[in-house]
């Protein structure tokens, strides 16, 4: 469980069912269900695992997170 | 890659390793529920970073490992009849049934083709009529959305040919039952990522209260993994037992919910039998009755499956995080991935096959 | 039929049947497998010096020549596939073995497996790429056979290149030459070919294209040793991948390997295939890249050589060998960590976990 991987969706066809996508992965496309996803928008990044788009990449959080990454380097940098 | 290459910084994960080193006071063990996270740990030597006072234990969370022998076996009697096209995840191929896997079905004529996705199943079956096309859904919550809207296509396409064999399995309940279990020694748990970015992280709370123990939503890049062993740790050293999300980016509390209805409209909760493990109850999806006529295990009468583990394989132990696989008699010599004697030595998730791939490799020569 | 028990003891099937009763797709991975089939039944039986060397190619003397000769046998699938075909592949495999020898290819043969059936028109285009392929290597075709076999038992085309080539007297290229401190070259980004393949067999099929990497490396290997007097193993990682390739090396040898992941070239769109279908590149085919194992001394002018050609553009140095763990090789990892790279166990093949 699960191997999935974070792709920036190029294209979104909405007319067919299930919806699909375009995901390119560093530059691999693939074509994605991106039926339970209606928020997305091309440029968004998704999380894909076979063939299905699970959630949306908060850039936000994704900052977030390197961003503790880097506080816990300063911290860990002042108390050495 | 964006989204990927930032999470495996080296100078990051060398100071993260600093914090949990720095928070660490006293001895502790944590489980990793993913396979994907048990990858990544020995992948990366993620162990040799830890201080000694922490424990990592691998647990049941390779879906691959834990189908049921019986499962495997009904595959492999429905792969080899003749008017069958039997499609499976690359995963399955090479887990080892009773006698032999579905690989060796492929060898001995039968038709077994590899998908990547499920909707690839049903694509082959809209293009091959005149046979019976079967599909072996295995996997998490993660998957489980995916393998229900193969079988949603396939009733919406009237696809007489298409079917399903499912074995699913859910990752709540098995927290529950390794927990209630008297020879549990976990004290905190990485919940798996990407099984929360279906089912969101609610289920995990009750747990959590009832066994006092952290539970925390941990991603699948070295980084990822290191921050979510740093904050169990820390909810540890502090006598928390909460509910954390380290996977922000990915997992929301509620989880995505189309594919939550999704999942309801196709499934139903049933008991569920895990190989190693024994029955745990309401802890898999069968089909709806109003799917039963895309139910490979209802079209396929395949007779008496007489099940038989091998008896050297301790599986069972290793899945639960009672042993580690350099610690089984016939690791590296009767069971290596060539012949694996179990599941967990066939799938990459597999704790014995990450275990025999990756090594325990010290330095300075010594393995 | 004669029954194994019919054949005087000795010649017993040496691949235990409890073990295997049939051969399997993955005695054809170029891993494990494939090893021990070839250790248990082949050089079992026809033992000698040369073909225990298990190497790409044989060297043997002629008079006060040196020549190389090596076989290959090509039965891919799909017969097209972007950037290449079965016929290019055939030819640059075979020419590629004896460069690895050290050897400048001279002389082809090719034999043609064709299943009734095979439309006219294919064939020709196959035709057409081997002799393009040849004149590109430079090399002629000079014999050959052609069978044709019943419908359904030959799919499509299976074809075997053997080749001779003058090796340079001056090479000592062997891959028991390897030697503590030799740096390992790669000449371009890994993991090309095994992904162009993938990508066009059925459901894994991606939207872009990635086109393989099959080239002759006859001119880029004249370079290389040109500039380095001691190059002392040459190896393209086919089958099995830059993985298989280190270990067998690594083997013969009797030496380490260290491999540093942050080293290795791939490209992005490779690399974005590999984490979709869960494939280490390491272990993906390649069949344009060579590994050149060169003595530290000679290691960065050889480099320099190899960038200044088309095919090696992109050249790095991966690795080295080292003294310890002999017979093994590791790879120090993005965050610093060390784990061992194992040879290949059966087919790599697409994971959802």
């Amino acid at each position: 469980m699960c191997l999935a991987i974070p792709g920036k969706v190029l294209e979104i066809d909405r007319n067919v069912s299930p919806v699909m996508g375009n995901v390119s992965f560093g530059g691999t496309q693939k074509r994605v269900c991106l039926e339970w996803l209606p928020e997305a928008r091309v440029g968004d990044y998704v999380i894909v695992h076979v063939g299905f788009a699970l959630s949306t990449v908060d850039e936000k959080e994704a900052l977030e997170t390197l961003k503790m990454f880097k506080e816990m380097e300063e911290l860990g940098g002042d108390e050495s | 890659m964006r989204f990927i290459d930032e999470y495996r910084d080296g100078e990051a994960a060398k100071k993260t390793a600093e914090m949990i080193r720095r928070v660490t006071t006293r001895p502790w063990t944590v489980m990793e529920i993913c396979g994907g996270q048990t990858h990544t740990i020995v992948k990366y030597g993620i162990e040799s970073l830890l201080p000694n006072a922490l424990t990592l234990v691998h647990g049941p969370g390779c879906p691959v490992c834990v189908t049921p022998l019986e499962i495997i076996d009904k595959a492999i009697a429905i792969a080899s009849r003749s008017d069958v096209l039997f499609t499976s995840f690359g995963d399955m191929l090479r887990v080892p049934g009773s006698s032999k896997d579905l690989l060796t079905v492929k060898a001995e004529g039968g038709k077994v083709r590899m998908v990547y996705s499920p909707l690839d199943a049903v694509k082959i079956a809209r293009e091959n009529p005149d046979m019976k096309v079967v599909f072996f859904g295995v996997g998490f919550e993660t998957t489980a959305p995916a393998n229900a809207m193969a079988v949603y296509q396939a009733k919406k396409l009237g696809l007489g040919n298409f079917s399903l064999l499912c074995s699913h399995v859910l990752v709540p309940p098995a927290i529950n039952a390794l927990l209630s279990s008297p020879a549990n020694r976990v004290q905190g748990f990485l919940a798996a990522g990407h099984v929360c970015t279906v089912m969101g992280y609610e289920e995990y709370f009750p747990l959590a209260e009832k066994f006092h123990v952290p539970i925390v939503v941990t991603g699948f890049e070295p980084l990822d993994v290191l921050q979510g062993i740093y904050m169990t740790v820390r909810q540890l050293e502090e006598g928390r037992s909460e509910v954390e999300n380290q996977y922000t980016r990915a997992v929301r509390r509620e989880g995505n919910v189309p594919a939550q209805n999704l999942l309801r409209e196709v499934f139903r909760v049933s008991d569920r039998a895990w190989r190693g493990i024994g029955e745990i109850p309401l802890s898999g999806y069968a089909l709806r009755d109003e799917y039963a006529e895309y139910d490979a295990e209802k079209i396929f009468d395949v007779g008496e499956i007489r099940t038989q583990e091998s008896p050297l394989c301790i599986a069972g132990m290793i899945l639960q995080g009672l042993r580690k696989p350099s610690e089984c008699g016939a690791f590296r010599t009767q069971c290596t991935p060539e012949h694996p004697l179990g599941a967990p030595m066939v799938s990459s998730e597999g704790a014995c096959a990450a275990y025999y791939h990756f090594g325990e490799y010290r330095g300075e020569g010594q393995l | 039929m004669k029954q194994i028990a019919d054949f005087p003891a000795g010649l017993a099937c040496p691949i235990p049947l409890t073990e295997y009763k049939n051969v399997l797709l993955a005695h054809g991975g170029g891993g494990k497998l494939t090893q021990q089939l070839i250790q248990k039944m082949f050089v079992s039986q026809f033992d000698n010096d040369m073909l225990g060397a298990l190497h790409d190619g044989a060297v043997f003397p002629v008079g006060n020549m040196k020549l190389a000769f090596s076989t290959d046998s090509y039965v891919i699938k799909p017969i097209f596939f972007p950037g290449g075909d079965i016929g290019a592949l055939a030819v640059n495999g075979t020419v590629n073995d004896l460069a690895m020898c050290g050897a400048k290819p001279l002389y082809l043969s090719s034999a043609f497996i064709i299943e009734e059936g095979l439309p006219m028109d294919l064939l020709w285009k196959i035709v057409l790429s081997m002799k393009t392929a040849a004149e590109a290597a430079g090399v002629s075709l000079v014999t050959g056979d052609t069978k044709v076999v019943d419908r359904g038992k030959g799919d499509g085309i299976f074809i075997n290149t053997s080749g001779i080539g003058a090796v340079d007297p001056a090479a000592e290229i062997d891959p028991k030459n390897a030697r503590p401190g030799d740096k390992i070259i790669v000449n371009g980004p890994i993991a090309v070919h095994g992904i162009a393949i993938m990508s066009v067999r059925e459901g894994l099929e991606f939207e872009t294209e990635i086109r393989s990497d099959t080239a002759p490396l006859n001119g880029l290997v004249e370079r290389i040793l040109k500039a380095g007097k001691d190059v002392h193993v040459l190896r393209d990682p086919t089958r099995g991948g830059v993985a298989s390739a280190v270990n067998e090396i690594a083997q013969s040898a009797r030496q380490g390997i260290q491999l540093n992941e942050e080293a290795i070239p791939i490209g992005e769109d490779v690399r974005g295939a590999c984490e979709i279908l869960g494939f280490d590149p390491l272990y993906v085919a390649n069949e344009g890249k060579l590994l050149a194992f060169v003595a530290p001394e000679s290691a960065d002018l050889v480099l320099n050589e190899m960038r200044s050609h088309p095919l090696g553009k992109y050249a790095a140095i991966i690795g080295e060998v080292v003294a310890d763990h002999p017979g093994i090789a590791v790879m120090k990892s993005r965050i610093g960590g060390t784990r061992v790279v194992d040879m290949l166990s059966g087919e790599q093949l697409p994971r959802i976990c």
